[in-house]
């Protein structure tokens, strides 16, 4: 008979109490992973919406992500024309405060050319853009819904649709608009800085700069031939899709992935600690029970086998306790949750290991135990 | 006569001490005593006279210092050290034990509380639960079967404590103060059963106690004090059931 499950189920009520103590320190461990994991899918999301291979910059800037980048607007029909792209955008990045039914609001503006590259991979409510101005497709994360009224400094525009999973790194949902409409809140002061500037005698300067030109290139172009024709002009950068991801998620966010990783390991050694002061206190209240199996017969790998047995089952009841619970409520959370198969399997294995380690303390007691304790009162 | 047979436990000049120097302390200095097939005997003494050491030693638990031990006529301690590599086997054989407070466990219902010794020995799970029952049937407390340990009575968990006991047919059975948890007249029940046992099992019974009323259920009486045995008195005849 399997001892370590008839205890389990003799004293269900207080392993499932424990479990859910331990789920929900586990359930925290899993939302760090899925919050680092959301980080990196949300900024590669935004990176990846434009579908391209090639991404045209300020020379010497890693941008339009990772740095700031400005580049004439009609950097678009040169590169255009070059040899191996079928398709070619002009789009900008800015994080811009809103206005929306009384409600401030960080929104992450990307001004896009529709009908070119650089516009929401998919519409999940209502429409994309379909005016040249004062238009808006936003993040579903934003709780705009289409109708709303958003107010950029003087001008106002109606969202039209919604697209989902669209934030910047820095969690900031994402609202596409035309280009036109990006660059001209971009370079729009207020109008008593307006009126400074022409006191000054200071001209408004041109507004058509964009952030970058991207680019989808042919089957059989070279993204590495196009890049290096682009870079002839001493004024323009390209980096390629898998670069600027590399970017994202090696440069941009990694200060954010140490941050979490390290606040994730010590909370996996909190589990640890916790775990193992749960099956050493579990094994010293039956020392007695131990000494007494010891002494009609039970060889050492049994007792060992009811203590390992009882910590792995602990440790993957909170496992799956806080996994569902992750599950349940991971939408509530401000910033997305994302956990993938492999994650979640990673951390079943780390918990199974951890489980094993806390559980050497207990073995250890138990193991030590002299069978000639049972005898006497 | 019991003497005429060959003793199911012979202890040979035993000796254990704890510490050295000044700080050694004799447990038993060179005890002897034979117990035969069908006898029950007593063990007394006061606090530290080595009772309880005499019973670990027989029950193969701590290591004497000395002298020699046969169990169910095989030598297994002689010369400073043990003769059989598997003490835990040889307890499994030979050995039943009695507990005072029951030791049962509490997470496993009476049956299983006896088939986990039977398991212990290598009897598959459908086996070892039917001779349990057996066994609880034997001991008239088959209609509790499925009980927990903390629904039992303490004369009734006793009765289970017994079975668990003679689950793999010992034929020597230690108890320590198996009495001790217990009115007297569940005492005198758990003593006539161990009677009747020790007639029915051919074994021998070997008990550690402090309980007067039940001196009349011994054959023998071995009075300790300070590690050797100072007295023997002879209560019934070896063998008799009472």
């Amino acid at each position: 008979m399997n001892l370590a499950w008839r205890e389990i189920r003799h004293n269900s009520g207080r392993f499932v109490f424990t479990g859910v103590g331990l789920g929900l320190l586990l359930g925290v461990v899993l939302s760090m992973i899925g919050i680092y994991r959301g980080m990196v899918v949300d900024a590669l999301t935004i990176a990846r919406t434009p579908d391209v291979d090639l991404w045209v910059v300020e020379a010497n800037s890693r941008g339009p992500f990772a740095e700031s980048s400005r580049i004439p607007g009609d950097t678009r029909e040169a590169v255009a024309r070059m040899p191996g792209v079928t398709a070619a955008g002009s789009v900008t990045y800015q994080s811009v405060e809103a206005t929306a039914g009384g409600r401030k609001m960080r929104l992450y503006v990307i001004g896009y050319e529709p009908g070119r590259p650089g516009g929401p991979a998919e519409i999940i409510v209502g429409r994309g853009l379909g005016r040249s101005h004062f238009e808006i497709v936003a993040d579903r994360s934003s709780k705009l819904v289409p109708g709303d009224v958003v107010t950029f400094g003087r001008d106002r525009y109606t969202v039209v649709g919604l697209t989902a999973y669209h934030v910047s790194s820095g969690g900031d949902p994402a609202a596409f608009v035309t280009l036109r409409d990006a660059q001209q809140f971009q370079a729009e002061l207020d109008p008593a800085a307006v009126r400074l500037q022409a006191a000054r005698g200071a001209g408004s300067g041109s507004i058509d700069t964009v952030s970058a030109v991207i680019a989808r290139l042919a089957p059989a172009a070279s993204v590495e031939a196009v890049a290096a024709g682009i870079a002839r002009w001493k004024h323009l950068s390209a980096i390629a899709q898998a670069d600027q991801e590399a970017i994202l998620t090696g440069s941009h966010i990694d200060r954010a992935r140490r941050q979490i990783g390290l606040f994730t390991g010590l909370l996996l050694a909190v589990s640890a600690v916790v775990i193992a002061l749960i099956i050493y206190t579990m094994t010293m209240e039956k020392l007695k029970q131990i000494a007494t199996l010891k002494l009609i017969g039970a060889p050492d790998r049994t007792i060992t086998a009811m203590i390992v047995q009882q910590a792995l089952a602990l440790g993957l009841i909170g496992f799956f306790m806080g996994w569902a619970l992750i599950v349940a409520i991971k939408d509530i959370f401000p910033r997305r949750i994302v956990l993938d198969t492999d994650n979640v399997t990673q951390l079943g294995i780390v918990i199974v290991a951890v489980c094993l380690l806390a559980s050497g303390l207990g073995v250890r007691a138990a193991l030590k135990v002299d069978p000639a304790t049972a005898l006497g009162g | 006569m019991a003497q005429e047979r060959t003793p199911l436990v012979s202890v040979r000049g035993v000796s254990k001490h704890y510490g050295e120097g000044a700080a050694r302390v004799d447990a038993l200095k060179g005890v002897s005593i034979d117990i035969f097939p069908r006898e029950v005997v007593a063990l007394l003494g006061p606090s530290g006279s080595g009772k309880t050491t005499l019973l670990n030693v027989i029950g193969c638990i701590i290591d004497p210092s000395g002298g020699a031990l046969d169990l169910d006529g095989e030598r297994v301690f002689d010369n400073g050290k043990w003769l059989r590599d598997d003490l835990r086997r040889l307890r499994l054989e030979k050995i039943g034990f009695i507990f005072q407070a029951h030791n049962l466990l509490p997470f496993l219902d009476a049956t299983d509380n006896v088939a986990v010794a039977l398991e212990l020995a290598g009897h598959s799970q459908s086996a070892a639960r039917r001779r349990a029952v057996e066994l609880l049937d034997y001991l008239e407390i088959g209609h509790r079967r499925d009980a927990m340990p903390a629904k039992l009575s303490g004369g009734e968990a006793q009765r289970v404590a017994i079975a668990r006991a003679l689950a793999n047919s010992p034929r020597i059975i230690l108890a320590d103060e198996p009495t001790a948890a217990l009115d007297s007249k569940r005492a005198q029940i758990v003593m006539e059963l161990l009677r009747k046992l020790a007639a029915e099992q051919d074994a021998s019974i070997i008990a550690v106690t402090h309980d007067e009323k039940i001196f009349g259920y011994f054959d023998r009486v071995c009075h300790l004090r300070d590690g050797v045995i100072e007295e023997e008195t002879r209560v019934a005849p070896a063998g008799q059931s009472v």
